[in-house]
């Protein structure tokens, strides 16, 4: 009984995950958000034809930092499991990009927020996900308690 | 006149990100002086925003485009206020920390915003 009594307490309460330094990262993640999507909607609108992947990309960026920035500002169990496979696909999109431009620049005519691991963005990019999957995982062991 | 002031907001931005960062360092919140601090460097940014502005309506033109000029411009004038406000709502170190992260946000912002401009 004890157990459905405790779900419901969490469910009235969704955890937070902004506070400390998970403050912090919504603040970068929010940075990272306004950088990408601006970036691509502005590249995509003026001249998509010279590096349509690297805006594509750097449009899927922009989205998947939007998705993490609103899971962590929501909090709850759910937003953080979300967060947290939406990390996982951050890195793996910054390692494999980065790779790719290395290997292969000429794919890309301009660069996508991605290019180089981020390089251009003094590699936050490559970064804030590492970060943010040692956040994550660590605010379930204080699961329920508020900081 | 414009390089001039991105020059002096950078420098202020970069005194405001190690200002917070060493109440971060001493574990302590922002406090009212921070914020006055975060006032200034937004106020330099908000005029910033203006010239800019007027320069441009007086024809002169950016070296790489209007539209990223200007988008920098605001998200310059927005980037310190924006930190202000989420370390008003983590009263701990961690506010500070991201104060600061804030500055250096704009430290950046600032030293594009000089190469877009054209120096």
């Amino acid at each position: 009984m004890a157990t459905v009594e405790q779900r419901e307490q969490k469910e009235q309460r969704p955890k937070r995950l902004i506070s400390g330094p998970g403050m912090l990262l919504v603040w970068l993640y929010g940075v990272m958000v306004v950088g990408a999507v601006s970036r691509s909607v502005y590249q995509i609108a003026t001249d998509f034809d010279r590096a349509p992947l690297a805006y594509s990309l750097s449009a899927v960026a922009g989205v998947v930092y939007g998705f993490i920035t609103y899971s962590l500002v929501r909090g709850g169990e759910t937003a953080r499991k979300a967060a947290l496979v939406c990390c996982a696909a951050e890195l793996v999109g910054v390692l494999t990009v980065g790779t790719w431009t290395l290997v292969e620049p000429s794919a890309f005519p301009d660069a996508t927020v991605w290019s180089d691991y981020g390089m251009g963005y003094i590699f936050i990019p490559v970064l804030l996900p590492l970060s943010a999957l040692y956040w994550l995982r660590t605010s379930r062991d204080v699961s329920g308690v508020t900081r | 006149m414009l390089d001039a002031l991105t020059l002096v907001t950078g420098v202020a931005a970069l005194l405001l990100a190690a200002w917070c960062g060493w109440a971060a360092y001493r574990d302590q919140p922002t406090k009212d002086w921070h914020f006055i601090g975060m006032a200034v460097v937004s106020l330099l940014a908000l005029v910033q925003l203006v010239i800019g502005i007027v320069a441009l309506a007086r024809g002169e033109k950016a070296d790489q485009g209007t539209a990223i000029f200007v988008a920098y411009l605001l998200g310059a004038f927005a980037c310190v206020p924006a930190a202000g406000v989420m370390s008003l709502a983590e009263r701990t170190r961690w506010g500070s920390v991201t104060a600061a992260a804030g500055g250096v946000v704009l430290a950046v912002l600032e030293v594009r915003l000089y190469d877009i401009w054209g120096g």
